[in-house]
């Protein structure tokens, strides 16, 4: 069974530090959710796990493997693959060339890859010759999604994946994400949207200025009157 | 009715001909600039200098050619030589990229950076080219000089004007088109070009999906150095081969890649023949033009020329100023050159 662990994390983009040791765990068939104030580091928490930002202290594992020096490809053979909140896709290409870049890696036939994206998200089915760039913002976030899923990752790691969209496509990204999550595939994502994220995650985080504040499923933080008050509005 | 059908053959033999040939060397000029700012995101100064160095390489391997009697007649020996100039080329942009470019590449340099720095890289390859064969005008072309004579279009069409087509010019066209035909299909169909592709479009994301930057900028200089150097030994068949005048082309292949919009290739090939036809047509005198049209007496003294040759580069540079004010992403919505 997969699982990805940042333990430790301390770290920032060369400033001063945004991340002062907090822990965060994503195990196979769970979405883990992270969510906190803005300038909390849930991003930089992703990007540090992922390896896009330089860690002073801690490690990253992947089934116990040492992942912390690894380069970003090496990142991605070993099964991880990462969504970002902005520029998510490769707006002067085809969807479908899009789907293709995510599977630049894998040697053998991406055909059914493609057409199980295709099944979660239909319409890039019918959109797969157009131009990504020129698609609305919750179908870019589908593309963005399904060029993530071409690796056939065991985690899957969204940063913010329904800013922007609206509430009923974002519930359609949620339901989506929770199949993903189904098939087995280990999610970690950050959301603005807290309340509907944890509302479908397995457990969640809470981090404030960098450090893990509240850690427990996405029920009980839901159901938590301090989380409720400080961090979902009530 | 033979004033109209002479008016066009002298706009034929004077404006077309040269104009697809000029165009077509621009467009090749223009395209391994604009693959260089769509890779490498900056703009390189030295590209004319690598295309003198390229042409020579290929000058050097032609003569050896010559020597040994080597022909491919009626065609240019240098056709044969390109390989060895190419090789040259690659060689020496991959050198420079190790030496130079790298460095500012790990460092995370703005653009502005590179750009300086391919100006040095420009005056050392300059200074390199003009070092070795020196600065006078060379001339290597050999074979047939004409796919058609101006006697033989006048005997079979019997018009007083006369059509001319030099086979480096039908040579330029051809190799143009199977060149473009060869790079666009290589962008869109194969795993590399689209990885170029991607990386243009997106480095972020592009590496997030694994792409390999360092082996992208390799392919993209291997681009750059072959397209220098055949375009360049194409103009020094059509025209002569004079280290100066390679510096000189910067100039219209910036504006070439910039009108049609940078880091975009469709655009450069248009904007290679946007800035040749425009440079030609306003430079060219139609005073004889106007006579076969217009009655004797209303043609007057003048040549009817809107810019002495000698004015060609203004044209340019004129071309560059105005996209860059009006439309800065050119024809074809490109990238904008900023620091």
């Amino acid at each position: 069974m997969k699982s990805l662990a940042g333990e430790d994390m301390v770290g920032g983009y060369g400033g001063a530090d945004i991340l002062h040791g907090c822990t965060i765990r994503v195990d196979a068939g769970e979405i883990v959710v992270i969510v906190g104030p803005n300038g909390a580091g849930k991003s930089t928490a992703m990007k540090a796990i992922f390896g896009m930002i330089e860690l002073g202290r801690g490690r990253i594992t992947l089934d116990g493997r040492d992942m912390t020096g690894l380069s970003l490809r090496e990142r991605v053979l070993s099964g991880m693959a990462f969504v970002p909140q902005n520029a998510n896709v490769f707006a002067g290409m085809t969807v479908e060339e899009n789907l293709e870049m995510g599977a630049y890696l894998r040697r053998d036939g991406i055909a059914t890859t493609m057409g199980q994206v295709f099944e979660l998200f239909p319409v890039l089915r019918e959109r797969r010759r157009q131009l990504a760039g020129e698609m609305s913002g919750g179908q870019r976030q589908q593309v963005a999604v399904g060029r993530a899923l071409m690796t056939q990752p065991e985690v899957l790691m969204l940063d913010e994946p329904t800013a922007g969209v609206s509430p009923i496509v974002m519930d359609d990204l949620f339901d989506r994400i929770a199949e993903i999550r189904d098939s087995g595939v280990a999610v970690l994502m950050v959301e603005q949207n807290a309340a509907q994220a944890l509302a479908i995650a397995d457990r969640g985080y809470v981090l404030v200025t960098g450090r893990n504040r509240f850690s427990d499923s996405g029920r009980a933080l839901l159901a938590n009157p301090e989380v409720r008050r400080s961090f979902l509005g009530g | 009715m033979d004033g109209i059908l002479n008016a066009g053959v002298l706009l034929c033999n004077f404006v077309v001909v040269p104009g697809l040939a000029y165009g077509s060397q621009l467009a090749l000029c223009a395209l391994g600039v604009t693959i260089i700012f769509g890779i490498l995101r900056f703009a390189n100064f030295a590209h004319g200098d690598l295309m003198a160095f390229g042409t020579m390489i290929t000058i050097f391997a032609t003569w050896l050619l010559q020597d040994l009697g080597v022909t491919v007649a009626p065609l240019p020996t240098a056709l044969v030589a390109l390989p060895a100039g190419i090789a040259a080329a690659v060689a020496l942009c991959l050198a420079t990229d190790r030496l130079v470019y790298r460095y500012y590449r790990r460092k995370k340099s703005p653009a502005i950076m590179f750009v300086i720095a391919s100006f040095g890289v420009m005056l050392v390859m300059n200074g390199l080219v003009r070092m070795i064969i020196g600065t006078g005008d060379r001339s290597f072309g050999d074979g047939a000089r004409f796919l058609l004579k101006v006697r033989e279009f006048r005997e079979a069409t019997g018009l007083q004007e006369g059509l001319a087509i030099k086979v480096s010019q039908g040579l330029t066209v051809a190799v143009t088109v199977i060149l473009v035909v060869l790079l666009f299909r290589f962008l869109q169909r194969s795993r590399t070009g689209k990885a170029m592709r991607a990386w243009s479009d997106n480095e972020d994301l592009a590496l997030l999906s694994g792409v390999n930057p360092e082996r992208v900028v390799m392919v993209a200089w291997l681009i750059a150095a072959a397209l220098a150097t055949i375009a360049g030994t194409l103009y020094g068949l059509d025209k002569s081969f004079k280290p100066y005048t390679y510096f000189q082309l910067l100039l219209p292949t910036f504006a070439a890649a910039v009108v049609g919009g940078i880091g975009h290739p469709v655009g450069a090939v248009v904007g290679g023949y946007v800035v040749a036809f425009s440079e030609i047509t306003v430079t060219y005198a139609y005073r004889k033009f106007l006579a076969y049209l217009v009655p004797g007496d209303w043609v007057g003294e003048g040549l009817v020329q809107l810019l002495a040759t000698e004015y060609k580069f203004a044209v340019s540079f004129v071309i560059l100023i105005v996209v860059l004010l009006v439309r800065p992403t050119g024809i074809f919505r490109g990238k904008v050159i900023g620091a």
